[in-house]
């Protein structure tokens, strides 16, 4: 029988993740292969040089450019610091002075007699990669980063907003279907990712930028409050970049959505764990879901490290799912039955369909890319 | 011999051909039966570039095993396409593939200023139907190490890099060049290219520009955006996009290497293949056509006028990946006009970003069939919009743009596109091909592209010009022979010939009396009044002798208040006589909106229920 793919998210219990960190320039890698590294551990870092400043120091003196070396202070090399004089000039018998003042610190980088110009280099800008999971380092690549690799839980949202961050796993509902509303952000919930249940509004993420919260991770979130919270309509689901202070993960979709029970309970198990999350999304060829890594020793992982799960084997009766779109969009069942033969849905198309038994006993036709298999 | 002349001189029996779309891949089979080639069966699965396969041979593999499971026939050796065919229910003689699952197009534009020559960037990469990611520019405020990790976190496929009037400094556009090159940035899918980069800046600064990327990008050269303050030039960098995108990035995906190996035919690109068929039908009937390709990511649209072929890629514009994009562009207004049911403006948008989100779902309620549709229209309209804007005659003509028209995006160019010239609209892709009824697809079109006058409609039956696309560009007589026969035979499905007015007039007045001598001696006359629309059945292979008396202020292609005599030719859904007027308007106040949409739905028989009973 031809297998009859579908895409899955992962809801991994355990799980062997590497990441790859790189600086944006060539620097210093600060790890070496066999280190173990915390997420916020500095991994690889390199300065950039400082920008430069120019001074019309002449003008500003109300002198010749060709004397400016007669009233510096400070020459070519010398470190200055904000509001610190860098030539200074009398006029009218020496009645009056005048200063230039350096306007940041930094270093004189030159002094130009036929501009009359200063240039002024800024200190150096610090730029870090840190290894964002805590792991063990198993590759260096030489001068621009490393690969981190570390087990344990592992979460796929469908969709998400803004970058990586750390936090410790906060169950913030008591069940998947509750919605996370601002009474859930009265605690201490700084530093913190919280989980929630079918719903966040805009409003209460708003509220959790400003109380510290890292992330939300929740079951559903509403189109108009993406676009309220984003400030425009996103039309091809590319994501990542936002800076509103706090990430979002959806796991299951647009609108009110009851969180699938299986990633609720494993965010639970693991509630005041470390775990590192980003909201990263690129739905296209290669495409790049949102995350929730929360790194685990054997014995943290528990009985549920025993129970790989091989997605690519394909859909198959017996397999379990959840069904994706209306009428029967969150459901969850087995398919009992994969007829090969192309059959009419309520729309009058002709596809290919499944028998799905669902939770409850009740049996339903679906066609098959309406479903996604998910781990038992 | 050569692997070229075995080709050349080989005896094709039969022919497996797959497209790999960016949502679903679609395998053919061709076998010679007698004297002609035919198609037997087709078989598909969803495009495999998620995760855990990411690759998308895996969804030839499961295209293929369809086709094996409807046909009994062996194709496969564990993951290996079984060519020659052995004896008459093992292998195939010829495996080809086109494929255009890499997506839509995401570009990051660079200009000196950001309001200059960065905005100038940024239309041009509007206008070839990209969607810009994001301006990076020498005065955007962000250091050199932003710039640079942006490029890398974003992983846009292709980078227009301009900056500079011509004669102007070349420092900041080589800073900016230097940036690209410090990001070492990848294509986004894979090891077979490297990342487009285009420069369109000061002309002074090429070789600079040339010594710090060419071996690191695939860098190409055109003319200047904004070769003086007061002049943008953006038609060359446009098609340089565009062709570039075509050629380069939407084909490819996640296991395209290995697809490779397995077709002796190179892999053609989805629009390459579907506008060679398109400009054969047009040289071969010598006619005036269009034809659309509507698929997930992309709409590629062909026109033929005067003998000049013209191909759009609308990158961004699809029903499936880039949904969303189309709710955004053509707004939620324009999607709902089309929706003959009041719905909730929240629960539309959720509905539409969770197809974004899993775009491989198909809708399986007739209510949500309707809201696809409708916002294939809109999908189809903006990117017959985009072809009208770039199919304005020779590329070598330069469109210019004072500093006074910058703001506007409209075309100035003449366009070639004739829409009372038109003699046949083509549709293609899922949502066309696939429409449950035949006569969705024709209103679909009608609805988009709003012909005028005399104007036949026809459909690709099961989405299968792209593999006869390429399977005609092979370099063997016998694939050519079938890559014709089947088309001929199993692929352009007549729909009918549409008869529109050009004209407004008021709701219920006179528009057009039609007398039609239907064969058999019947006949049928009929008035129909402004605001309508009118089905009359006529089968694939008949003709009817149609006179079409237009009041006063109306055009049905002789003239305004000039009868037309024509024979027209039928089709599956037949003649349909179109009264909603040209311009096309739907009424704004919604109730009556949903009721006219309701009339038109139920005078066509578009569903097997009224849709106004669908809540």
């Amino acid at each position: 029988m031809a297998h009859a793919y579908t895409p899955g998210l992962r809801v991994s219990p355990w799980a062997k993740i590497q990441k790859e960190r790189r600086l944006p320039l060539s620097g210093e890698v600060l790890a070496k292969i066999g280190d173990r590294v915390t997420a916020e551990q500095v991994v690889a870092k390199t300065q950039l040089p400082g920008n430069v400043q120019p001074i019309k120091a002449a003008s500003i003196l109300g002198q010749h450019q060709q004397d400016l070396l007669d009233y510096m202070l400070k020459k070519e090399g010398d470190s200055v610091q904000k509001g610190e004089p860098i030539a200074t000039a009398k006029s009218f018998f020496g009645m009056f002075k005048s200063h230039c003042l350096s306007p940041c610190d930094g270093t004189i980088e030159s002094i130009s007699t036929v501009t009359g110009q200063v240039i002024l280099r800024e200190p150096p800008i610090p730029v870090q990669v840190d290894a964002y999971v805590s792991g063990r380092v198993v590759d260096v690549i030489p001068e621009e980063g490393v690969i981190v690799e570390t087990e344990g839980a592992f979460i796929q949202g469908i969709f998400g907003i803004g970058g990586e961050v750390f936090g410790t796993v906060h169950m913030a509902c008591t069940s998947p279907e509750e919605e996370l509303t601002e009474k859930h952000l009265e605690g201490d919930v700084a530093g913190k990712v919280l989980v929630g249940g079918s719903l966040v509004r805009e409003a209460t993420l708003r509220v959790a930028a400003t109380r510290g919260v890292r992330a939300i991770v929740v079951g559903g979130f509403d189109a108009a409050d993406l676009q309220r919270f984003l400030g425009y309509d996103l039309g091809v689901a590319i994501t990542g970049s936002e800076r509103l202070g706090v990430t979002l993960v959806v796991t299951e979709g647009f609108g009110r959505m009851v969180m699938a029970e299986r990633t609720f309970t494993l965010l639970k198990r693991h509630e005041g764990r470390a775990c590192s999350v980003n909201g990263a999304t690129q739905i296209r060829a290669g495409v790049m879901r949102p995350e929730i890594v929360i790194p685990l020793t054997a014995a943290e992982a528990g009985e549920g490290r025993e129970k790989a799960f091989d997605m690519t084997q394909g859909l198959q009766t017996g397999s379990p799912v959840r069904v994706i779109r209306a009428p029967y969009f969150g459901r969850l069942g087995e398919v009992i039955e994969l007829p090969p033969a192309l059959q009419a849905v309520e729309s009058g198309a002709k596809v290919r369909i499944l028998r799905v038994r669902f939770q409850d006993g009740s049996e339903a036709t679906v066609p098959r890319a309406n479903v996604e298999m998910i781990e038992r | 011999m050569s692997a070229v002349d075995d080709l050349k001189s080989l005896n094709i029996r039969s022919v497996l051909a797959t497209d790999c779309g960016s949502t679903t891949t679609k395998a053919i089979l061709i076998e010679q039966r007698g004297d002609t080639y035919r198609l037997v069966v087709r078989g598909e699965a969803p495009t495999t570039v998620e995760a855990p396969f990411e690759d998308v041979t895996r969804g030839v593999l499961n295209a293929v095993m369809e086709v094996e499971e409807l046909t009994g026939r062996k194709l496969l050796d564990g993951e290996q396409i079984i060519t020659p065919q052995r004896g008459e229910k093992e292998g195939v003689d010829l495996y080809c593939s086109t494929s255009s699952a890499g997506g839509g197009l995401q570009m990051m534009v660079t200009g000196v200023v950001k309001s200059m020559t960065g905005e100038s960037a940024e239309r041009a990469a509007l206008g070839a139907g990209a969607i810009v990611m994001d301006i990076i520019a020498s005065n955007d405020g962000r250091l050199p190490h932003e710039k640079i990790r942006r490029i890398r976190d974003l992983r846009p496929d292709m980078i227009l890099l301009s900056g500079g009037i011509d004669g102007g400094t070349t420092t900041h556009v080589v800073e900016l060049a230097e940036i690209i090159a410090a990001a070492d940035p990848k294509a986004r899918l894979g090891t077979t290219y490297q990342m487009p980069v285009i420069y369109a800046g000061n002309k002074d600064a090429r070789d600079l520009v040339v010594e710090r990327l060419a071996t690191k990008t695939a860098l190409s050269l055109c003319d200047n955006i904004r070769p003086t303050m007061e002049r943008e030039n953006l038609m060359p960098a446009r098609h340089a996009i565009h062709d570039l995108f075509m050629e380069h990035v939407m084909a490819h995906a996640p296991g395209y290497k290995k697809l490779m190996t397995w077709s002796p035919v190179p892999i053609m690109p989805t629009p390459g293949a579907v506008g060679s068929i398109i400009h054969t039908i047009a040289k071969r009937e010598k006619i005036q056509v269009i034809g659309v390709d509507i698929g997930g990511a992309t709409t590629d649209v062909f026109s033929v006028f005067q003998d000049v072929f013209n191909r759009t890629v609308s990158a961004n514009l699809g029903m499936s990946y880039s949904v969303s994009n189309v709710l955004a562009e053509a707004g939620l207004a324009n999607v709902m006009r089309w929706v003959p049911f009041g719905m909730e403006e929240g629960e539309i948008r959720n509905r539409i970003k969770n197809k974004m989100i899993r775009p491989t779902t198909v809708p399986q309620s007739l209510q949500e069939l309707i809201i696809e549709q409708g916002l294939a229209r809109e999908a189809l309209r903006l990117a017959f919009e985009q072809h009208k804007s770039l199919a304005v005659g020779l590329k070598g003509i330069q469109q210019e743009r004072t500093i006074s028209d910058t703001f506007e995006q409209t075309a100035t160019g003449e366009t070639l596109i004739n829409l009372l010239a038109l003699d046949l609209l083509v549709g293609s892709g899922g949502v066309l091909s696939h429409a449950p009824r035949r006569v969705q697809a024709a209103m679909m079109m009608l609805d988009a592209f709003v012909p005028e006058g005399v104007t036949e409609l026809a459909v690709d039956s099961i989405f299968m010009m792209p593999q006869l696309g390429v399977l005609a560009e092979v370099e063997n007589e016998t694939a050519k022979k079938a890559a014709t026969d089947v088309f001929v035979n199993d692929c352009l499905i007549r729909l009918g010939t549409a008869v529109a007015a050009i004209g407004e007039g008021k709701e219920g007045a006179r528009c057009m009396k039609v007398q039609i001598a239907l064969p058999g001696s019947k006949s049928e006359a009929f008035e129909l009044p402004f605001g309508a629309i009118r089905r009359v059945p006529l089968g694939a292979d008949e003709k009817a002798e149609v006179t079409v008396d237009p009041v006063g202020g109306f055009d049905v292609g002789a003239g305004k208040g000039k009868p037309l005599r024509r024979t027209l030719g039928g089709g599956v859904v037949g003649l349909v006589f179109d009264a909603r007027g040209r311009p096309f308007r739907l009424p704004e106040e919604p109730a009556k909106r949903i009721e006219k949409l309701a009339e038109w739905a139920m005078a066509m028989d578009l569903y097997a229920v009224d849709p106004k009973t669908l809540v």
